[in-house]
């Protein structure tokens, strides 16, 4: 009887070997992310100040759509190759097994992100204090957005075009974590304590990551008719 | 102990229960929604500092509350529909989602004609506001998800889904832009909070209160009884109240 | 239209179940009773609801009416037991393009609910070079002819250890060669008192498989033989 863990981790292994293999798909977002914070200077002015005022927030937005833009594959390929009616099957909870898949997409869009901050900090002329805070805020809020956007890949997995529809959705549920994040950037830049607000993104990704697989699930198993 | 919900998950029970019911709570609508509106807005004393234009919450604070009770309502209506499987419960999404996002936009539309006289601007970043403008987008998701679907059962449940997801987030949504506000406008008050309101203004607002719930209610059944008679249709009974509603006309 | 022989309890019974699909019914009251060691194929013409009614014995879709019971109990409650002792291999096989033949079979394996990690891995071997698949085993699934990847979801035929096989369309794609080794195999699973549902355009070459039909045809089912 192989036990759950065992799965977990053939999951998360074959979806790393898999993205190994098709790097694009993995790199495409980060490179949008790269492109639309670019965009900001060249649209706004490249004053230092203003970038400096605005860049926690543009990196946050920008972070949440690159995130919107890796969703599309997060389970589709194994829907339609029918491996997830196989993961189905499985005596395994499938709730667990599914956060192998979010723990994958995770590793490959919001750890990515983290690594990529110091340069967008340095593009908007962030501050050194705040970086860090970016970088943290990055790290402690992305697993949420991996987690709750896998709700909205999950609900849409039988349209043939969900692609609009799974922002529609998701882009609400997203706001407390914009909020909270970019003010703890916008607190490390000018000295002020942020403890609080990482502290509640910790909480947030910790609720998220532990309810949403049965969220996942329930639509995962809706999908199979 | 859900027991006695089993017989109204048959449809043809759960429609005669709403057809009967129907009527007196239109009825009471009417009179509550007329009361509550022509003693608010003609009768209730002015606001020494807002004048005239403060009547408006007697429209804008009770659809505010119920487009928070729609969407409440419509995710208990999912649990039930995803825990206990029943038909019914799935049928009512589409019944209230609409009702519940129409509450929210005259929500919005109220704050902004109130914005206008106090802040000289049709639209500003005030918690409440922007939390319905949220909320209005969580409906938006919800009915598109709904809609997006060929097969209305599966819709039923991803929009069921949804709900839930989106109930839970809700107070996260909601403390989250309060807590943004206060720290981008610092102490103002926004004048949406009343730390104590008048009696003669407070009773014509409780009515008014309960003559939007009861027309949130009223509408959410008169969509759910079509919602029961369309997913019904090829079943007798449903052939036979359209039968006789084509020959009463 | 029940079967009037076997009293012993089936080991699969899909009592009276129905299939409503967009307010189209696709069969109605239909009976099955699966013993031990019974082959059944189900035939029927296209959109009759062969797959459907192969996901509900599956547990994949719950019926619209009737119940599908595994050894008497509704399969609801019996979901953990009863997925030990499924494998269902669908329409889409849970193949990966971007896997290597090898890195498949392993897939398939964990899929099938297979204990043994990479020690067992000469059990692979034996079965690539069974199904004809030696010196292709580095090669990339995704280049492989259909069926060839056909072959590489049928690995789990011989790597599985449950008792209930659940096949669509097993056959699609293979060779004379493979059709005969799949009959082969079907006939060793029922000597060991395993039984097998199945869909299958082509008639069953094997005069030594004891198999039973069950034919759909859209508004009415019954039973034949």
């Amino acid at each position: 009887m192989m036990n759950s863990w065992q799965l977990w981790r053939s999951v998360l292994v074959k979806d790393l070997r898999i993205a190994a293999r098709r790097r694009s798909d993995a790199l495409n977002p980060l490179l949008f992310l790269l492109m639309v914070v670019t965009l900001f200077p060249l649209g706004i002015g490249p004053g230092p100040d203003i970038l400096a005022r605005i860049a926690p927030g543009i990196i946050w937005v920008a972070a949440l759509l690159a995130t919107l833009l890796g969703l599309d594959r997060l389970f589709k390929d194994d829907y339609n190759d029918g491996s997830l009616e196989q993961l189905c099957l499985l005596p395994q909870p499938l709730a667990f097994t599914l956060t192998a898949k979010v723990a994958a997409h995770w590793l490959l869009s919001g750890l990515p992100l983290v690594i990529l901050s110091p340069v967008l900090a340095l593009l908007l002329n962030l501050p050194l204090d705040a970086w860090w805070a970016l970088a943290l805020t990055l790290l402690l809020g992305t697993p949420a957005l991996s987690a709750l956007g896998a709700i909205g890949a999950a609900l849409t997995l039988q349209l043939q075009r969900g692609g609009s529809l799974v922002s529609l959705i998701l882009l609400p549920l997203f706001i407390p974590l914009l909020i909270f994040a970019t003010s703890a950037v916008e607190n490390a830049g000018m000295g002020l304590a942020v403890q609080g607000q990482l502290a509640i993104l910790a909480a947030i990704s910790v609720l998220t990551v532990t309810l949403a697989p049965l969220a996942m699930a329930a639509a995962v198993r809706m999908s199979m008719n | 102990m859900w027991r006695w919900l089993h017989p109204y998950a048959k449809p043809e029970a759960t429609y005669r229960l709403v057809d009967k019911l129907l009527p007196w709570f239109a009825a009471l609508t009417a009179v509550s929604l007329l009361v509550g509106m022509v003693w608010g807005l003609a009768f209730a004393p002015s606001d020494y500092q807002q004048g005239d234009s403060y009547r408006i919450i007697y429209i804008h604070v009770p659809s505010a509350i119920f487009s928070m009770g729609a969407y409440f309502g419509m995710a208990v209506m999912g649990v039930i529909a995803l825990v206990w499987q029943i038909k019914t419960a799935e049928w009512s999404i589409p019944a209230i989602a609409p009702v519940g996002a129409a509450m929210t936009a005259i929500a919005l539309f109220t704050g902004a004609i109130w914005g206008k006289p106090m802040w000289g601007t049709w639209w500003v970043w005030d918690a409440r506001l922007t939390s319905e403008l949220i909320l209005l987008f969580l409906y938006v998701g919800v009915m598109a998800l709904y809609y997006a679907f060929d097969d209305q059962r599966t819709g039923a449940k991803a929009a069921a889904i949804l709900a839930i997801v989106g109930v839970v987030n809700l107070p996260i949504i909601h403390y989250s832009v309060e807590w943004w506000n206060t720290l981008h406008q610092g102490a103002t008050i926004t004048k949406f909070e009343r730390p104590s309101i008048a009696t003669s203004m407070l009773w014509p607002l409780l009515i008014s209160l309960l003559g939007f719930m009861l027309l949130t209610i009223s509408l959410v059944m008169m969509r759910f009884k079509n919602e029961l008679l369309r997913h019904e249709l090829h079943r007798p009974w449903a052939q036979r109240v359209l039968g006789t509603a084509e020959e009463s006309h | 239209m029940t079967q009037s022989t076997n009293t012993a309890m089936p080991l699969l019974h899909a009592d009276r179940v129905s299939s409503i699909r967009s307010g189209r019914v696709l069969f109605s009251q239909l009976q099955l009773a699966v013993q031990a060691g019974e082959i059944w194929q189900i035939s029927g013409a296209n959109g009759a609801g062969k797959s459907t009614l192969l996901r509900m014995l599956a547990g994949l879709l719950v019926p619209n009416e009737g119940e599908v019971r595994f050894n008497g109990q509704p399969l609801h409650r019996v979901r953990d037991d009863y997925h030990q002792q499924l494998l269902y291999i669908g329409h889409k096989a849970a193949v990966k393009p971007e896997l290597s033949a090898l890195e498949n079979v392993f897939w398939q394996r964990r899929l099938g609910g297979d204990t043994t990690a990479t020690a067992e891995q000469a059990q692979d071997w034996d079965v690539l070079e069974q199904l004809g698949l030696l010196g292709l085993e580095e090669e990339m699934t995704g280049r492989l002819s259909a069926g060839q990847q056909r072959r590489v979801a049928l690995t789990r035929l011989w790597c599985s250890t449950a008792s209930l096989w659940i096949l669509d369309e097993p056959f699609t794609s293979l060779d004379v060669d493979g059709i005969a080794l799949l009959q082969q195999r079907f006939l060793q699973h029922l000597s060991r008192g395993g039984s097998i549902v199945m869909t299958s355009h082509q008639p069953l070459t094997d005069t030594q498989l004891p198999l039973q039909q069950l034919t759909l045809n859209s508004a009415r089912a019954e039973v034949l033989l």
